[in-house]
């Protein structure tokens, strides 16, 4: 059998691996959103508020995913940090819907007649990255139900440190993704 | 160890964990693709030589509805092509290839029990699986398959109404790719996971098999542009099925317009090509390092050049991310972008001479062994160099765009990538089927095959490259409708000649293959004095690859004919004497 510590630089690379093949999808997609936009006949609109509280709620979610493994780390109990992690990732989820809906409201549409690329882009961005957070919350359900049941110990705590990484990932790709939408 | 655990039939064979049969039903899957991908070129082709005539194979291979009174349909044909492209490219020489050498040797190679996740591995071969099992439902569906070409280029791939393979056929062939993206992802991961960290003690990165630097610098370069194609992917789907307009505008449909505007085709190719031709080479490393281990154990010599093999990979694998502009020279592309791509393009010589450089310099003067897979092997670098000259002349923007969509391309293209890929991949299975069966293959049925093989697949793209000179484009249904070009009928028929020859021998080597798993001649241990780790694993398969500890690694992989040694190989696990320098 494999053993722990190389277990941990096994899994932990898989993982960076794995994020660098999805920074390349992502890549792909804001590439293609400059060539598209150089090219005109491209609509100008404001992000919603409710993105703001997105980027606000994620930063505080990958900090506190960052204490959680210090306090694990130090033999204490993560549960209320990783707890209060997934609360923040779900109100992610629902401030990207609330920020759709008021695009809607807008008029800057996803699909169909009336749509227009800069708004489709906008879109696809935006969901894609939010089913790598699901999977995200997914893999942070199952973290926090294990760390309820005391499965971690500070020698053993490989899948809190994986779903930090993941996170800290999902947070900087946000900010990435925001911002590049924002300005350019 | 998990070798000591019950197996089932179920957990040996289907759901397995174990590289080595993951490795097997990644080959065999890609054998039965490769039949069917290549039965379709044959179909074809009987067109393309004879057009609008009546063959009764076609009729009764396509029905009435695809090839009425046994002329093919021209939205067949379409389909036919499209399909064999898409199943040749990702079924056969990247899955077929990839799947099965990284998941045998990788592990074997570099001494460890198996891959870093085995769980992965086996979802990378069922996602595979699932991709297999789409396209080939596409293949039945009442508007046909896909038959946008295998570069589903918008409009066509992206208006459902646009032609038969538009609708449905173009859904699955979508749905196929995405679950075929995905087994890659998953198979890279592992591959570059293993490498990095499971090689055996004495195993430094100096010391792996050029088979394995290969599949590792190919694993990395699918895991960085794969992901590309399916964001390219992903905004087709939307365009077609959501009403999205990012690679649509302006269509006119039966004499309305549609709602889509603002939308870019050439964004659809930028996207794709970016992949597209990184993917070129995914198919041809692991060939290359094939090649270069079967080449050292046949010439009994070591590799010539092993540090410049290694640098010419990662040369060619970085190159190749930076070349995609070469296949759009003519969608209007700024003159001096243009110029800029043949520069990179034309850098790609320099890494490539040096491994023919090093594949001759290695065959110089060597005690060479005529081998089924050697031969293959030294057919890889006669197609390796035939096939990557044409290159440099459609690498060159101002003189590719004279021959762009021209049989030129399709016979360079053929001949560098498809040909040498399955030359290396063939190399590959005569020389590790002992070590995947325990058992021999014959070794005359080996040479038929390779002459025939060699002489069939010359025969058909050979010519290809005067049809392009004289400006036949590729992908029309008929050629006879255009009397500039009556006088090349005679070239198509000896075409489709050679390629039903071609075809028909590779029937001699599947019933080679699954005559000799059965009835081979049993291998010993290491039946071609080679010196890499796999031979010193015992000859029947183990989960786990070595009864007791794994072999410690001493020296490099490439000590044939070493001045001094009682033998003219020494194993890698063999200590080095007193006195004695590693090379």
């Amino acid at each position: 059998m494999m053993d722990s510590t190389l277990k941990n630089k096994t899994s932990k690379q898989l993982l960076w691996v794995g994020m660098a093949g999805i920074t390349m999808l992502f890549a792909g997609l804001t590439s293609a959103y400059i060539v598209r936009k150089a090219e005109g006949n491209w609509l100008q609109f404001e992000m919603p508020n409710w993105f703001w509280f997105s980027t606000v709620s994620i930063v505080i979610c990958s900090a506190l995913l960052h204490i959680s493994k210090i306090v694990v780390k130090n033999g204490k109990s993560p549960v209320v940090f990783l707890i209060g992690a997934l609360f923040l990732g779900l109100f992610f989820s629902f401030s990207q819907i609330m920020g759709w809906q008021k695009l809607v409201s807008d008029g800057v549409y996803f699909t169909g007649k009336g749509s227009n690329p800069a708004g489709s882009f906008l879109y696809v961005i935006t969901l894609v990255h939010l089913l790598h957070l699901i999977g995200g919350l997914v893999s942070l359900t199952i973290t926090s139900i294990k760390a309820t049941r005391g499965k971690y110990t500070s020698e053993d705590y490989l899948g809190i440190e994986l779903n930090t990484i993941y996170w800290h990932f999902l947070d900087l790709l946000w900010l990435y993704l925001f911002f590049f939408m924002m300005y350019i | 160890m998990s070798d000591h655990h019950k197996e089932t039939f179920i957990s040996k064979y289907v759901f397995c964990l174990d590289h080595k049969m993951i490795a097997k039903q990644f080959l065999i899957t890609g054998m039965l693709m490769g039949v069917i991908g290549m039965f379709m070129s044959i179909l074809f082709r009987l067109q393309l030589s004879n057009p609008g005539e009546s063959f009764a194979v076609l009729e009764w291979f396509l029905g009435d509805k695809w090839a009425p009174g046994g002329i093919l349909d021209p939205n067949m044909y379409l389909a036919l092509v499209t399909m064999h492209g898409t199943i040749l490219v990702f079924w056969v020489l990247t899955a077929g290839l990839t799947g099965t050498f990284a998941n045998f040797l990788i592990p074997l190679q570099i001494g460890a029990r198996d891959m870093a996740s085995g769980f992965i591995n086996m979802l990378s071969y069922w996602f595979f699986f699932g991709a297999t099992i789409v396209m080939l439902i596409s293949l039945f569906v009442e508007s046909g398959p896909a038959s946008a070409g295998w570069t589903v280029y918008p409009p066509l791939s992206a208006v459902k109404e646009a032609i038969p393979g538009s609708g449905l056929g173009q859904d699955l062939w979508l749905v196929g790719m995405a679950l075929f993206i995905v087994s890659s992802l998953l198979g890279g991961l592992n591959y570059i996971v293993t490498v990095l960290n499971l090689r055996t003690k004495g195993m430094k990165m100096s010391r792996l098999p050029l088979t394995v630097w290969a599949l590792f610098i190919t694993a990395i370069i699918g895991v960085l542009t794969f992901p590309v194609l399916l964001a390219c992917a992903l905004l087709l789907i939307f365009d077609r099925s959501f009403g999205t307009s990012f690679y649509l505008s302006d269509i006119i449909l039966g004499g309305e317009a549609l709602h889509n505007t603002g939308g870019s085709p050439i964004l659809f190719e930028h996207l794709f090509w970016f992949l597209g031709h990184p993917e070129v080479y995914i198919i041809l490393l692991p060939a290359l390092g094939l090649v270069s281990e079967v080449m050292s154990v046949n010439t009994r010599k070591p590799i010539f050049g092993y540090k410049a093999m290694v640098g010419a990979l990662i040369a060619i694998a970085f190159l190749s991310c930076i070349v995609w502009g070469h296949h759009m020279f003519v969608t209007g592309m700024d003159p001096f972008l243009g110029s800029v791509f043949t520069f990179t393009t034309l850098l790609i010589a320099i890494p490539s001479a040096v491994k023919v450089f090093n594949y001759l310099t290695t065959l110089w003067r060597g005690s060479i062994r005529f081998t089924p897979a050697m031969l293959f092997a030294i057919a890889f670098v006669s197609t390796f160099i035939t096939g990557g000259l044409t290159g440099l002349i459609l690498g060159n923007s101002a003189l590719d765009i004279n021959v762009h969509d021209t049989y030129f391309v399709v016979g360079h293209f053929h001949i560098v990538m498809g040909v040498s890929a399955i030359y290396g991949m063939f190399a590959g299975v005569y020389h590790w089927f002992p070590k995947m069966y325990g058992r021999m293959m014959n070794k005359k049925l080996g040479y038929i095959h390779f002459w025939l093989t060699f002489i069939s697949a010359y025969g058909v793209f050979f010519p290809m490259h005067f049809l392009g000179l004289a400006g036949l484009p590729r992908r029309y249904y008929t050629n006879s409708s255009f009397p500039m070009f009556d006088g090349l009928t005679d070239i198509n028929e000896v075409i489709t000649f050679f390629s039903i020859i071609g075809g028909l021998v590779q029937l001699l080597f599947i019933f080679n293959f699954f005559y000799s798993i059965f009835k081979g001649t049993k291998s010993t241990q290491n039946p071609w004095e080679s010196n890499t780790l796999e031979w010193t694993a015992p000859i029947e398969r183990i989960h786990g690859n070595w009864p007791g500890e794994i072999p410690e690694v001493k020296r490099w992989p490439y000590d044939y004919s070493k001045p001094g040694m009682d033998k003219d190989f020494v194993m890698q696990d063999v200590p080095l004497k007193p006195g004695e320098t590693e090379h």
